[in-house]
This record gives structure tokens, C-alpha cells and sequence, in this order.
């Protein structure tokens, strides 16, 4: 029998259902990986030990009796930007570093409803802003294709966890590519679904706009699994969409034949890494081969969406970041002398630099005087972006293009020019901007190293996504490689 | 000092009476313990989001018709960002460029009796901000977040109204109408209705506008008409020894009746408004518009008109008795009770019951009169059974005790003496007691009738038919009988 980490989370998910193993052993192994990699890749800010052997208990018990739901004793991580009841949620903030969500986000919930059994919390960039993992207060997450590089972001323990097999499935959110682009980089499958797919309830707002939940896991399959646990319509998020959720498991073995591919002409630039390029060129001849028909679309206005991206996100989490101030929770500076103090100590010493980055260029752009020639204009050029792909889904059934423009990179390779790092995200964010769903398959590498194939698609397409991309990985296997130190 | 002329435009927020917030299901009730009513979304939670309240928007609607102003087909709600420890999220969810009613008017009726129309520039929901509280916390500050996410409805005029006895004209007249489209509970004490008066002055026959000053979170009538007093003749006093008016924010003091500059901020205000991306635009159509009309009640200025025209009131009088939906609805239940005499009904509502609910401070819907009571006792005015003035001490008797009008008028011998002969009699008794004033009054002392009347009064003990009495008496007087 094959190591059970080794095994994918659907597969975990039958077996378990089939007694071949059960939940305290998976629970136990995965702990035990977890806690072996914290030294090296420091990918999780809390493992939950007691918490996820009791829940693993308790599934065994329930796997006994036939009851509980689809991933009932499957063990899974949470971004730690995602509120848990009972356990510290930090966002990878010294602010909310001693911040215990007195509630549950619905992802949180449904996923625990569904049965799945939570081992930890993941290392992310500091309020999901970065694309690195190195804003985090809690140190970067290393890359386990090479300790030495990052592991993209702001995802980054989520990603490095199920690429390291330290867990067969992760939550992460994507603002502007911090699902796809660490999935790229750590050769693992992420999917970003559509905005409004999945709630955003108990997720703690970077920009709202943008942010979305998705699932960082080994295969499409796996994805697909965990997506229909957590999506669907939430009353308590007006953004969230009433629409019934379809059974993305049961639609991937659809065929492919005929699936209109629009190559995404803009993403083919010259800030494209050459060999990067020409994996994700591979791939795409493996969909014509599976009978997909490529044409070359073109997306006159998305080169904006970096410029764009980088006035909203800032701007909404300026706003949202203001309710860190010392006064209900997170950190609180020592004796403040007045009101004032209160407020720039607790956020000057709570905030990290990227942070306050972004707060201040956010505070800025909606500034009066500032807010027509920034921020209205960069609302009025998403609004043309978005054109640009609903013009595009006339002709194609999905877009794809690389994820990123390079393999992984150093640590510390980018921190120096926030724009260079920015511009890591220069073929995710229109995604975003236009609240499509996008994933992110691993399409072979660069040297050591993994890259990743992005699909685009119309709004609510993630079936669509998930049968191509399981398409893909049924007749390649990049999606199963796993880093030698982690095997 | 005729020469100024003072421009006044109001900010009304009102808060609705909605069951709970505008963004959370926490309870809107007044006067819990501190933070027994804020819920994690009032709290400002790390990754709590608004839903928005149905009834508020519901309620915003009806207001809109109401004030004949146009229901915006979407609207949006955006976030005013400031630091300020009652405001939890940093920001408050209120409406900017798109509120949901806007173009409206009311109109008004001034001291001479003639109708004003003020222009409504605009009518927006937003949340309340909690309070801080210091009482009782020595070196610290507390924070009740009861309050926080409160719905509002604020209420822009546009800067029609030229005195302080307009803007309160004004203020009662959307207290009035907010009451009747039952949306606001109107209770200024516990702050539910509160306005801002924004005020300038400027020189008569002048277009533009003088700088305002705003003057912040006036609660009660008096103090509007106060407070907007004292500021005019504050500007006028700067301008006319030279000075300028600075546009500024200012608070009335109600002891010492004056309004003062708040303290300055260290640096301008900026909000950075822009549109609450956790909020979906609100969007109406025709048919929901339509259904909310269908439950408007008939508006003040509709009541009046018809108290004018059913019950042949005057203008003045009809407009008293609409002032409140429960006065109106306690009025016609008295004039359909004693339908012989509407005015009569009318200034008995406004006099008597007016002034005993008055003195106990009771709202006409506690009141210890029933309607039907108060009728039993008109109609007896009314077939003459008992003089009006008579009427008023069994009028006391009723509020005091529990008899009805017939049981106080029998017990108390208050029938009226309508019998001439009687009444005769008793002329013939006074005339004959009093032989130095008759003699003076038919020497032409005209005015010694009143004191025959108040003498037959006296010996009947008021209870002579007043009309029957001065026929009588003037043609005994004269010697005719």
C-alpha cells in the first residue's frame, strides 16, 4: 500500500469511508509531517493537536455508523486569515496575534460540517498582502522544491503544506493571485472560484472587492471535492451568491472535445520567462490533443490591471483595516497617554511594513482631491477589463496563459522593490478584477522547479475549470510530483 | 437689523423603528445595560460583514412617498472613514452620491397662516455610532455599542427656511409626519429624532449665501428655535462689528443658551467616502415602490384637509388635531360619537382634553377621557341639557373620577333650567333685591345687564339656560314683562 500521504484527498475521503484506514491514523501522520516541517518551511502559524485528534475521534466514530458528510475524518489546514472559534486567528499580523475568533467563518463551518478535521492554521503574507509569504510576522514559508526560494503568496503555508504533503487539502483566499501564484509555484492545484462562489463571512477582509475563498490541494479531483463542501449562498455575506451549487465531482469526467481555449495573447509578453512559457505552450498542445480548438484571444485593456489593482485593494483595505486600533481587540500598545497614542502605537507597532504600504497608498488614492484621478478612474478601467473578458467568453469557452511570469524565486530576492513583487501578479489579478473563477494546474519545470498553467473562465464556470484541468491530469502527472525532501 | 434675513436648512436624523439593526439582528430597544445589544457585526469583528434590514429600506421608502421625493431605482451605501472609539469599524455605513430618496418637499404652514413648500434636497439611511460613556470610570473612557448600527434616516432640507420659528415649523411637521408613517418613534429625550441646523445670514435682496455655521444634535424643539436664535444674532453681531463668520461646527449649550465652537480638529475632516464593497447596491423596482405605497395611511396634510372639509373645521383647528395620528384618530371618534356638533367636538379636544392630558403629561392615547366619555358629555352640551360652562366642571369630574357625564349631571343637579317660568322667578327675586341697580340700568347703565345675569346665575347656581336667561331678563329689565 501506497504511504498514506501520498494518497489525494478524494481518495483519503473514500478510503476512509471504506475502513481502509482510519481517521486518528490519517490525523496522526499528517500531525506528525507537520510538525517534522515546521523548522524547515514554517508553514503553519498554529497546529491543533488536541483539537484535530478529538475531531478525529469523533469522525472514526461517525465513520463507524455510516453518518457525517463528504470529507467526514478528512484532515485539512485553514489559511489563518480565516476565523476559527476557539483558536488564535492571526492573518500573520503581530495585531491579531493574540486574536481568539470567538465565532466560525462559514468556509470554517461548512468544512467542518462536511467532516473535514482541521490540524492547523496556515502562514500567509501579513493580511494577505504580499506574494512572497515574507511579510508575515511569523517568518516566510520556504518553498519545499527548494528551501531557499519562496513559496509564493499570500497563500504560502497553505500552499507549501499540500505541496509538502503535509496536508492533502488547504483553504486559501486569492485577492489577486494568492492562490493561483503560490499554487503555481509550489506545483500544486489552486482554484480561485468565482466572487460570490464561496462566503466571505469570517474571512478577514483585505479587499473586499477582490478577495475570495478557494482550495489549494494536490489534483483538480481533490479541488473539485472540497470546493462543492464549501461554496454556496450565505445570508450572512450580501456578496455571496444565491445559486445552487453544482456537483463539480460528479461533472469532471466530462469530455473535452470541442472545448474552445482562447490563448491569452497579452499574458505571452515579454516579461514572461522563456522556458516558463514554453511548459505552459506543452500544455496546451496536450488540450488540442484532447480535442480542444485554440485561438488566440486578445485583452486590449488587462495589461492595466496591475496599476488598477494596486489603487482598489489598497484602497478597501485602508478602510478595512481600521477597525485594528486597539480599542476592542488585537494588540494594544502599552500605557497610551491619550486617544491619539492609542491608535499610533497599537497600529505603528501592530502593522508590518508592507502593511502600512498599503494602507497608506489606499488612504491616499481615496483622499479628497485624490479620488477622481485614482480611484474612479481605476473603478472606470476595471469596468473596461471586465468588458474585455465578457468579449472574450463570446468566443472562448475559457482563457489560459501562464500563472506566473517566473518559477519561484529567492527570499529576498523582491523585498526590496514592492513593484518588482507586484508585478508577480501581473497575470492573476484580472481575475479578480472581474470576479471570474481561475485555476492553476502544475504544467512541468523549470529546471527544479514547478510552474503552473492558469484557465480562466466565465463567472460560475468552475465545473468548467475542473473537468478541463482533471482532463489535463489524467493523461500528465505533474500534479503528482511531490518535492524529494517531502516524498 | 431688518436688513438681515436668515437662511436655515435642517439635517434631520430619525431613527427607525426598525426590531433590529440596519447591518446586524442585534435588538434596537432603548436602555439596555452597555453592550447587552451589540453583536459581533456591531462589534467590528475581524471578518463580520453587514447584511442590510429590509424594513429599514422599507421604511425609507415610505418616508420618500410621503414626501413626494423621488425613490432612487438603485442606491448605494458607502463607507465615511474616521477613527473614533464608538465607531467600531473605523467606518460608518451611511449613503453619499447615491442616496434612496431625494427631491422631495413638505410643506409647512407659518405664524400668518400661509403654506411654505420646503424643498427636500435629500433622504439617506445610515447606522448610528455607539456613545462613550465616562460617568462612573475614573481615567477611562467607555464605550456602549448599543447604539452602534442603529438605522437613521437623515432628512436633508434644502436651506429654505428664513427663522427659527420656520425651522421648528419645519421639524414638527417631519416629527409629525414620521409618526404617522409609523417609522420613527419620535422620542427626542432618548434621542430619536435630533437634527443639525446649518445657519447663515445674509443681507435682504442678496444671492448668495452667507458661511454657515452647523450647529450640532439639537433635541428638542425649544432648543432648535433657541439655539438658531442665539447664532443668528451671534453672526450678525460679528458681521456688523466687522469680523467674519467662520464656517465651523458649534454646539448649543441648553443652560447657558448659547451655541460655542466645538473644539477644532487637529486636522481637516476627510472622510474618504467611497462605495461599501460588502453591499450590494440597493436595488427597487416599480412593483416593490408600488407595494410600499399601497401602505402609506393618509398623510397630515390630507387628514387636515378633509377634518376641513367633513367636519366643516377651520384650517387652524383641523391642523391642531392632525398634529399626531392618535389625536386625529381620537377627535373623529368623538365627533362620530356626537355627530350634532364637529367644532363643538373640536374645541373641546383642543381645550379641555388638551389641556388635562397637559397637566398630567399623559399622550392622548392614555388618556383617562375615552373618546366615547367625552362625547357622552358634548351631547348633553348639545341638547342643552347642561351649559358649556357647567359642562367644564363635569368634565373634572369624569377625568377625576369614572361616571359618565349622566351620572355626574343627575348626582350633581346640573340639569340645566330650561323652564321660563322659573327662570322668571327668579329675575323677578333679583330685581326685587336689587332696586338701586335697576333703577341705574334703566336710567341707561347699560352695562349693569351683566351683573343681573351674574346675579340669576348665582341664585340658580349656573345652571339657567344662558340663551333663555338674557331674553328673559332683557325684556323684564326693560319692564316689557
Amino acid at each position: 500500500m501506497r504511504e498514506l500521504h501520498h494518497i489525494g484527498l478524494s481518495e483519503l475521503a473514500a478510503g476512509l469511508r471504506a475502513r481502509r484506514f482510519s481517521s486518528i491514523e490519517l490525523t496522526e501522520t499528517f500531525l506528525g509531517r507537520i510538525e517534522r516541517s515546521q523548522g524547515a518551511l514554517n508553514a503553519f502559524i498554529s497546529v491543533t493537536r488536541a483539537e484535530a485528534l478529538a475531531g478525529a475521534a469523533a469522525a472514526d466514530r461517525e465513520l463507524a455508523a455510516g453518518t457525517g458528510g463528504a470529507l467526514l475524518g478528512v484532515p485539512i489546514a485553514h489559511k489563518d486569515l480565516f476565523c476559527t472559534r476557539g483558536v488564535r486567528t492571526t492573518c500573520g499580523s503581530r495585531m491579531l496575534d493574540n486574536f481568539v475568533s470567538p465565532y466560525d467563518a462559514t468556509v470554517v463551518a461548512k468544512l467542518k460540517q462536511a467532516g473535514a478535521v482541521m490540524l492547523g492554521k496556515t502562514n500567509m503574507d501579513e493580511f494577505a498582502m504580499g506574494s512572497s509569504n515574507e511579510t508575515s510576522y511569523y517568518g516566510p514559508v520556504r518553498n519545499p522544491w527548494d528551501p531557499d526560494l519562496v513559496p509564493g503568496g499570500s497563500s504560502g503555508g497553505s500552499a507549501a503544506a499540500v505541496a509538502a504533503r503535509l496536508v492533502p487539502g488547504a483553504t486559501a483566499t486569492d485577492t489577486g493571485g494568492s492562490i493561483r501564484q503560490p499554487a503555481a509555484l509550489c506545483g500544486i492545484t489552486g482554484l480561485k472560484p468565482t466572487y460570490g462562489r464561496v462566503s466571505r463571512y469570517g474571512m478577514v477582509a483585505f479587499a473586499s472587492s477582490l478577495d475570495q475563498g478557494g482550495v489549494l490541494t494536490a489534483s483538480a479531483a481533490d479541488a473539485a471535492l472540497m470546493l462543492r463542501e464549501m461554496a454556496g449562498f450565505d445570508p450572512n455575506d450580501s456578496t455571496s451568491v444565491e445559486r445552487e451549487v453544482p456537483d463539480y465531482v460528479g461533472l469532471l469526467e466530462q469530455p473535452l472535445a470541442g472545448l474552445k481555449v482562447g490563448l491569452l495573447k497579452e499574458f505571452f509578453d515579454k516579461g514572461l520567462d522563456p522556458d516558463n512559457g514554453q511548459r505552459v505552450r506543452e500544455a496546451l498542445k496536450v488540450f488540442e490533443s484532447l480535442g480542444a480548438r485554440l485561438t488566440e484571444v486578445s485583452l486590449p485593456n488587462l495589461p492595466l490591471s496591475v496599476p488598477v489593482y494596486y489603487v482598489v485593494a489598497p484602497a478597501e483595505c485602508s478602510s478595512n483595516l481600521a477597525r485594528f486600533d486597539g480599542v476592542r481587540y488585537g494588540h494594544r500598545c502599552e500605557s497610551p497617554r491619550d486617544l491619539l497614542d492609542l491608535y499610533r502605537r497599537s497600529r505603528g507597532e501592530g502593522f508590518g511594513a508592507e502593511v502600512k504600504r498599503r494602507i497608506m497608498t489606499g488612504t491616499y488614492v481615496l483622499s479628497a482631491g485624490y479620488y477622481d484621478a485614482y480611484y474612479l478612474k481605476a473603478q472606470r478601467v476595471r469596468q473596461l477589463i471586465n468588458a474585455d473578458f465578457t468579449r472574450a467568453f463570446q468566443q472562448v469557452d475559457v482563457l489560459m496563459g501562464p500563472t506566473t511570469p517566473t518559477p519561484a524565486f529567492a527570499i529576498g530576492a523582491k523585498t526590496s522593490d514592492p513593484i518588482t513583487m507586484y508585478l508577480n501578479d501581473i497575470y492573476t489579478i484580472g481575475a479578480n478584477l472581474a470576479g471570474l473563477p481561475a485555476l492553476s494546474v502544475p504544467c512541468g519545470f523549470v529546471g527544479q522547479l514547478p510552474v503552473g498553467l492558469q484557465i480562466v473562465g466565465p463567472h460560475f464556470a468552475e465545473a468548467r475549470l475542473l473537468t478541463a484541468a482533471h482532463a489535463y491530469q489524467r493523461v500528465t502527472d505533474w500534479h503528482t510530483r511531490i518535492p524529494k525532501a517531502w516524498a | 437689523m431688518s436688513d438681515w434675513e436668515t437662511v436655515i436648512g435642517l439635517e434631520i436624523h430619525a431613527q427607525l423603528s426598525t426590531r433590529s439593526k440596519i447591518f446586524s439582528g442585534s435588538a434596537t430597544a432603548y436602555g439596555a445595560p452597555p453592550n447587552a445589544q451589540a453583536n459581533l457585526v456591531d462589534l467590528g469583528y475581524p471578518g463580520v460583514l453587514p447584511v442590510l434590514n429590509g424594513a429599514a429600506v422599507r421604511m425609507a421608502v415610505k418616508l420618500g412617498l410621503a414626501l413626494n421625493a423621488r425613490i432612487a431605482p438603485a442606491s448605494v451605501f458607502a463607507r465615511k472613514n474616521y477613527f473614533y472609539p464608538d465607531l467600531p469599524k473605523g467606518y460608518q455605513i451611511s449613503q453619499y452620491e447615491l442616496p434612496i430618496v431625494a427631491h422631495g418637499s413638505l410643506d409647512i404652514v407659518l405664524d400668518d397662516g400661509q403654506v411654505k413648500r420646503v424643498g427636500i434636497t435629500r433622504a439617506h439611511l445610515e447606522e448610528d455610532a455607539g456613545k462613550s460613556l465616562h460617568e462612573g470610570l475614573p481615567g477611562v473612557t467607555g464605550v456602549d455599542l448599543n447604539r452602534a448600527g442603529t438605522p437613521l434616516i437623515e432628512i436633508v432640507s434644502e436651506p429654505d427656511l428664513r427663522s427659527a420659528r420656520e425651522a421648528v415649523a419645519y421639524m414638527k411637521k417631519v416629527h409629525t409626519l414620521v409618526r404617522y408613517l409609523e417609522i420613527c418613534d419620535g422620542n427626542m429625550q432618548e434621542g430619536s429624532f435630533r437634527c443639525d441646523a446649518n445657519v447663515s445670514v445674509r443681507h435682504a435682496g442678496e444671492h448668495r449665501f452667507g458661511t454657515r455655521a452647523e450647529i450640532k444634535n439639537l433635541n428638542s424643539f425649544r432648543f432648535v428655535e433657541r439655539a438658531i436664535n442665539f447664532e443668528v444674532a451671534r453672526q450678525i453681531d460679528v458681521l456688523e462689528g466687522g469680523g467674519k463668520v467662520v464656517q465651523e461646527t458649534r454646539l448649543y449649550d441648553p443652560d447657558k443658551g448659547e451655541t460655542r465652537s466645538m473644539r477644532s480638529k487637529e486636522e481637516a475632516n476627510d472622510y474618504r467616502y467611497f462605495p461599501d464593497p460588502d453591499l450590494l447596491p440597493v436595488v427597487l423596482d416599480a412593483a416593490f415602490i408600488e407595494s410600499v405605497r399601497a401602505t402609506l395611511p393618509e398623510l397630515p396634510d390630507q387628514k387636515a384637509a378633509r377634518f376641513t372639509s367633513q367636519y366643516g373645521l377651520p384650517a387652524y383647528d383641523a391642523g391642531v388635531l392632525t398634529a399626531s395620528r392618535e389625536l386625529a384618530d381620537y377627535y373623529e371618534a368623538v365627533a362620530g360619537a356626537a355627530p350634532a356638533d364637529a367644532k363643538l367636538a373640536a374645541n373641546w379636544v383642543m381645550g379641555e382634553l388638551a389641556a388635562a392630558l397637559n397637566k398630567e403629561s399623559l399622550e392622548v392615547t392614555a388618556s383617562r377621557m375615552t373618546a366615547e366619555r367625552l362625547a357622552g358629555l358634548l351631547k348633553r352640551i348639545s341638547d342643552q341639557t347642561i351649559s358649556g360652562k357647567l359642562a367644564k366642571e363635569v368634565f373634572e369630574a369624569m377625568w377625576s373620577g369614572g361616571a359618565e357625564a349622566d351620572a355626574v349631571i343627575a348626582e350633581r343637579g346640573l340639569r340645566q333650567i330650561t323652564d321660563s317660568a322659573a327662570i322668571e322667578r327668579v329675575i323677578d327675586e333679583v330685581m326685587q333685591k336689587n332696586p338701586g341697580q335697576l333703577a341705574e340700568y334703566r336710567a341707561g347703565k347699560d352695562k349693569l345687564f351683566g351683573f343681573f345675569v351674574g346675579q340669576v346665575m348665582k341664585a340658580t347656581g349656573g345652571k339657567a339656560n344662558p340663551a333663555q336667561l338674557n331674553e328673559l331678563l332683557r325684556r323684564k329689565l326693560s319692564g316689557w314683562a
